[in-house]
């Protein structure tokens, strides 16, 4: 091994790395879904970088009241891209590309099902965002109609740049790449699994990936058509939501919502997973309620699909589909309730190891349980009359996104960054990193349920000094500091282990799931020989053959 | 409590109750969970690396009970809303019919007597008002907080929004729903008057004369109308640029239009472009402003002119 590690370090048996003989070429040619996945864990954190970044500058814009430290054509422009960059090319590619990396080595298999159709999504995802981006470098700038791009404030004649084109255009291919992304994981779950591996012993972050990926497969189609009917209006005047001639407004809104909210879903289900994994093994203990947590996946999965609506309260909608969206709304808290109890029941009688994976897997429960109870909260038309399109919301789905999805995403980096490359993360940094992000997160986003009570409508460019308001702000905007400099941090413990980390060896946590079976990073091909799978941690069963998980299972 | 705003219509108690149950009933989840959560976390940590842990794969019946006691919760909650949400619905029949516009970046408001207001609504205490909205271009959504309500305009549809005044005042009204580069100045008033003032108003001047405002000089009454019938919205006057151009330095200097022909700016061109704004647009901008004949007098243009002019 030479001094210099590259992303993917270097292995006794080698992987096709930066320094082979093909270079970037083996990377940019690459149908391995290791390498794949590397890449998309490398492009997302680019592109967190460059959501945070506008973040901060949209907090810097409000910290206090009648602030001009941008125009507000630059402020409309930022919060459109951050919250799209943030959702389409942050989140959901990062789980995307966790489960391209893990599936396979989860449930014992060589690679995807479809390693081409594998790489056509990262590179539909890839240059989708490059699309995207392009939109700052054109003369009318970037889209600035905000993430769900409400007509017809999107089309002409309101608005004229072609910022909007971009944005359709650039989610349309990266798109079109989730669908194939959600297919492969549904064949890979379905036919790859090794023998042993029933769909009653697979690993809950299979499950939740399984449930995510149908939900791509049926939702995303939604949005693909809208964005094409977006763009026929646009660029071939087509009419399908300009009211001045014949279209509909609420149409745009129906078919958005229909994709959007199971897309929160596609956000949070996998985080579920990779929390369903981290609580067990760093507290010794199996999964409490492996059943429940894994079919309240699925009723997850269903009531999201009958649910939009709820975004629509204030549209003026009849009263009995009010009544009913609230109602089915509601009801999503019961199988994500059960979650929430399962995994603090999986702490009870454990040996809790608090290592950084742990921490941010922990404070994920309490975050996301305050996205989800205020989540309740608005299920109720009357509060969600008052609240919608204030901060409370800014608040709320922060605490469901950033609470929930990031924080799983952070305990998910430290826990199998050793696997994807061999080192470890520092603890210290990590250590850092958790209570700066705790601390910045929630003087960020706490204080704006109250100003979103108080009556601050969201998306404003500035606010005139109300009560209270600019010093709210600050707090808020202070807070957005802490946050950034956390995200430094975490980048800087990213780039000093990889040169420098504890090498981990194949399973530094004594976890039991398959991916801890191969060395560290994978081996191509992943494994030389499948562990025998006869339980849910065929890890522990090997480790243990006096006392096995499931009876019978002893191995001679 | 300085965390809600002030309750000032008939719907804000009953929306301020549910929201107190549901803020409560959350409360307690939270603090169970959490305390349960770090009562764990301390008694179960880990001390030494050989300890051994039980192998516990779940409670059927505890599965149960955490499924139901919630679920019922949730039914409660629901019809409480639902319940609270009929009345929101349910206008009174006498209630006295404004029919609201919001466009791009102002309100309008008229009256069942050819009154026209702009950004400041004028109802009556304890009298309900039963609004009719509707948007000429995109989507804008109505927001009084301290009313509790909040309404989408939809381009294309009329919606509509009720309430009772039950506080004599003047509160806040947002657009609540994005809708361009103006939008964080798309704001108004309520005034809630008594129903003696209120029939002093509705009898007596017209609307488009300015209440009261004869007295102030015309410099001075140009600022006012500046601010509050929604100009400031889309022109600076310090010469940043907005939506329109900035009011700053312009008088008695020359500017390029749109098909390329200069234009010496004086009153005669404000007054134009205050009563028909489309006929000269200045290069550079969309043709995008509304008209304000029959909504400001000429004495109010003419106060407008005089406050341009000394803005230097």
């Amino acid at each position: 091994m030479s001094s210099r590690i590259p992303i993917v370090p270097e292995n006794t048996i080698p992987l096709p790395s930066l320094k082979a003989n093909n270079g970037l070429l083996s990377w940019v040619a690459s149908v391995d879904h290791k390498q794949i996945g590397i890449m998309y864990l490398i492009i997302t954190l680019v592109y967190f970088l460059l959501g945070g970044l506008e973040a901060l500058l949209i907090r810097v814009q409000l910290a206090h009241p009648g602030n001009d430290f941008l125009t507000p054509e630059t402020y409309n422009q930022l919060f459109t891209m951050h919250g799209t960059t943030m959702i389409f090319f942050v989140v959901m590619p990062f789980l995307i590309g966790v489960g391209v990396y893990l599936l396979p080595l989860m449930i014992g298999a060589r690679d995807m099902a479809f390693p081409r159709l594998n790489a056509l999504s990262f590179w539909l995802f890839f240059f989708g965002g490059i699309l995207l981006y392009y939109s700052f470098f054109t003369q009318s700038g970037a889209p600035d109609v905000g993430w769900f791009a409400y007509a017809p404030l999107s089309e002409k004649p309101f608005s004229l740049n072609k910022g909007p084109t971009y944005w359709a255009l650039g989610l349309l291919a990266s798109g079109i790449g989730s669908v194939a992304s959600g297919l492969n994981n549904v064949v890979t779950i379905l036919t790859m699994r090794t023998p042993g591996m029933t769909m009653r012993r697979i690993p809950l972050f299979v499950w939740m990936m399984l449930v995510t990926s149908l939900l791509l497969v049926f939702v995303i189609p939604i949005i693909t058509a809208a964005f094409a009917m977006m763009l026929l209006d646009s660029l071939l005047g087509a009419t399908f939501f300009t009211p001045a001639h014949g279209g509909s407004a609420i149409l745009w809104q129906h078919f958005f919502w229909g994709f959007g909210h199971p897309e929160v879903y596609i956000l949070i289900l996998p985080a579920f997973g990779i929390i369903s994994e981290v609580i067990p093994v760093f507290s010794r203990k199996p999964i409490y309620g492996y059943e429940f947590v894994a079919a309240s996946t699925v009723a997850i999965g269903l009531l999201s699909l009958g649910v939009w609506a709820h975004h629509m309260f204030a549209v003026g909608l009849g009263n009995v589909a009010n009544a009913y969206f609230s109602l089915a709304s509601m009801l999503i808290a019961i199988p994500t309730g059960i979650k929430v109890l399962n995994w603090v029941a999986t702490m009870w009688g454990g040996r809790i190891n608090f290592a950084t994976p742990m921490l941010f897997a922990t404070a994920f429960i309490i975050e996301f349980v305050i996205g989800g109870l205020t989540g309740v909260a608005i299920a109720s038309v009357p509060i969600d009359w008052v609240v919608t399109d204030s901060y409370f919301i800014v608040a709320h789905f922060h605490y469901a996104i950033f609470g929930g999805s990031v924080f799983a995403i952070f305990a998910g980096v430290y826990y199998w960054f050793p696997k994807f490359t061999g080192r470890m993360l520092s603890e210290t940094l990590g250590k850092w990193h958790f209570w700066l992000t705790v601390i910045g997160f929630n003087m960020t986003f706490f204080i704006q349920h109250f100003l979103g009570v108080m009556g601050m409508p969201r998306r404003t460019y500035t606010y005139y000094d109300m009560p209270y308001w600019g010093s709210m702000n600050l707090i808020s905007t202070i807070g957005a500091m802490i946050l950034g400099l956390s995200v430094i941090v975490f980048v800087w413990n990213i780039l000093a282990s990889l040169r420098h980390g504890k090498p981990a060896g194949d399973n530094p946590w004594n976890a039991w799931t398959l991916e801890w079976a191969t060395t560290s990073p994978a081996a191509v091909e992943n494994f030389e020989l499948v562990p025998p799978v006869r339980g849910r941690r065929p890890l522990w069963d090997l480790a243990y053959p006096d006392m096995p998980d499931e009876p019978g299972a002893k191995i001679v | 409590m300085t965390w809600i705003p002030e309750v000032a219509s008939n719907l804000a108690s009953k929306v301020d109750g549910l929201l107190i149950l549901i803020t409560l009933l959350s409360l307690v989840f939270f603090i169970l969970i959490t305390v349960v959560l770090v009562y764990f976390a301390i008694k179960y940590r880990r001390k030494r690396e050989d300890e051994e842990t039980p192998y516990i794969t779940g409670n059927e019946p505890l599965e149960i009970i955490w499924t139901v006691i919630p679920s019922i919760l949730l039914i409660i909650l629901f019809v409480y809303g639902y319940v609270v949400f009929k009345d929101m619905r349910t206008p009174p029949e006498d209630a006295l019919e404004v029919t609201v516009e919001g466009k791009q970046w102002l309100w309008t408001f008229d009256y069942y007597n050819g009154k026209k207001t702009i950004n400041e609504l004028y109802v009556q205490h304890n009298r309900p008002v039963r609004l009719v909205m509707e948007a000429p271009d995109v989507l804008h959504s109505f927001f009084v907080p301290a009313f509790r309500v909040k309404q989408d305009l939809v381009p294309g549809r009329y919606t509509q929004l009720w309430f009772t005044p039950t506080k004599i005042g003047t509160f806040d009204i947002f657009c609540a729903e994005y809708c361009g580069t103006g939008h964080s100045a798309m704001l108004g008033k309520v005034i809630v008057l008594s129903p003696e003032a209120y029939e002093i108003w509705e009898k007596g001047v017209k609307a488009d004369e300015g209440a009261g405002v004869a007295s102030l000089p015309p410099a001075e009454l140009g600022e006012k109308i500046y601010k509050e019938k929604g100009c400031n919205a889309c022109h600076s006057v310090d010469g940043s640029v907005l939506v329109g151009p900035s009011f700053k330095g312009i008088f008695g200097h020359a500017a390029v239009m749109q098909d390329g022909s200069s234009v010496n700016v004086d009153e005669n061109y404000i007054k134009q472009s205050i009563i028909e704004p489309q006929a000269h647009v200045v290069k550079g901008f969309q043709p995008v402003m509304p008209s304000f004949k029959g909504i400001l007098s000429d004495e109010e243009v003419t106060a407008l002119v005089a406050y341009i002019k000394t803005l230097k």
